[in-house]
């Protein structure tokens, strides 16, 4: 034999798949995930109209006014219809995603999620109720 | 009960063909059979160029993940039971190139695991004076979960973070530094924080939460990500507020 042994050197000819712009419309929980994440349009959006209404108050009653008169065309009557239930579908799927974050230990022992959850409603309602007695009261 | 199911599987021999293909085959439906023990009884008896990957047979090794119907399944702890009355769609793991028919390339993934340093660092070399680690069960109880990930990388194939920007580093990788971080044995956190917080580390995730669903053995690397995020922000918010103070 005259020729040397020599390997093949192993050159895959690799298959690549590429993802659809539309990935997540085939799944269900990732349709869910996209809506969430698309929630947080309503959330800038109310963030944004919070800031506007304390710049209102802070140039006084007149301007405060105003921006009340302007909360009333069915603009933004219609606006605050779509964003407030999208807002709210937005805080509750991260209360029920905190205890993944959250990791507290009492007493060696792991609190469970649903208790974490749990806290998450009753701060909100807490604070709620505070809202509505002190704008009410 | 059926006598047969219709398997629907992906094939690609790369020599022959440029695009994989779908191959259907009728197997014998028997409801202890998971879907490995059909692959098999394909290659053993229909068909012997199907080329996929398995070992243990029980869900330990993690090589026999593939997708199922468009989940990431172990076909070794996947019953055809649950699939009644077919077909099933077999596909090798979602968002790694093919290789052959179900064979995926991972060294992505065993790149991305090394990079995260998954083993016990020590500040210095040796052994306490005790000659012994010690650790309370309560110690082994921060990090027994992630120690369970068997590297079968289906967390990727349910990721669309990790299928749209392949340099993410991943759930798995992630979940075995904070596997690490959390030991009190490892004294290498601060060599893992650079990885982890870097561009392509955990806030590439966008918490999709698909990851803990796959997971065969409960990791929950979706919840170790998180908590890297919150350890991560108090130790920036730590540095905002005492610049000169310790780390």
């Amino acid at each position: 034999m005259t020729e040397r042994p020599h390997y093949i050197l192993h050159h895959p000819k690799l298959h690549r798949r590429t993802m659809s712009a539309w990935w997540w419309l085939g799944n269900w929980m990732f349709t869910k995930f996209a809506l969430r994440e698309l929630t947080c349009v309503s959330v800038g959006y109310i963030a944004t109209l919070l800031l506007l209404q304390l710049h209102a108050l802070g140039r006084g009653p007149k301007a405060y006014i105003d921006f009340l008169e302007m909360m009333k065309s069915p603009l933004f009557i219609v606006l605050n219809g779509v964003a407030f239930p999208l807002v709210l579908y937005h805080a509750l799927t991260w209360f029920h995603l905190t205890p993944k974050a959250l990791v507290i230990r009492l007493r060696g022992m792991r609190v469970p999620d649903s208790l974490i959850i749990t806290l998450n409603y009753l701060v909100w309602i807490i604070l709620s109720l505070a809202v509505i007695v002190i704008v009410g009261g | 009960m059926p006598n047969t199911i219709t398997f629907a599987v992906t094939r690609y021999r790369p020599e022959q063909e440029s695009e994989p293909t779908i191959q259907n085959y009728e197997v014998p439906y028997d409801k202890d059979w998971v879907i490995l023990d059909a692959l098999n009884y394909i290659k053993d008896e229909l068909d012997g160029t199907l080329s996929f990957r398995w070992s243990c047979r029980m869900g330990v090794c993690g090589s026999c993940g593939m997708m199922v119907n468009g989940s990431p399944k172990l076909t070794c702890a996947t019953f055809l039971s649950d699939y009644l009355p077919g077909p099933i769609r077999v596909e090798p793991l979602r968002y790694f190139p093919i290789l052959r028919d179900l064979v995926v390339e991972m060294s992505d993934f065993m790149q991305k695991l090394k990079k995260v340093k998954p083993w016990i660092i020590r500040a210095a070399e040796g052994r306490p004076e005790e000659s012994e680690f010690i650790q309370t069960p309560a110690q082994l109880d921060l990090y027994k979960q992630f120690s369970m990930c068997i590297n079968c990388t289906l967390c990727y194939s349910a990721c669309p973070v990790y299928g749209l920007e392949p340099a993410f580093i991943g759930p798995a990788a992630i979940a075995l530094a904070q596997r690490y971080n959390q030991d009190s044995r490892d004294e290498g956190a601060e060599e893992r924080h650079d990885i982890l917080s870097e561009e392509d580390g955990a806030w590439e995730c966008t918490f999709v939460g698909e990851c803990t669903k796959a997971c065969p053995k409960d990791v929950d690397p979706a919840g170790a990500i998180q908590q890297f995020k919150v350890t991560n922000t108090n130790r920036w918010f730590k540095s905002l507020l005492f610049p000169k103070g310790s780390k």
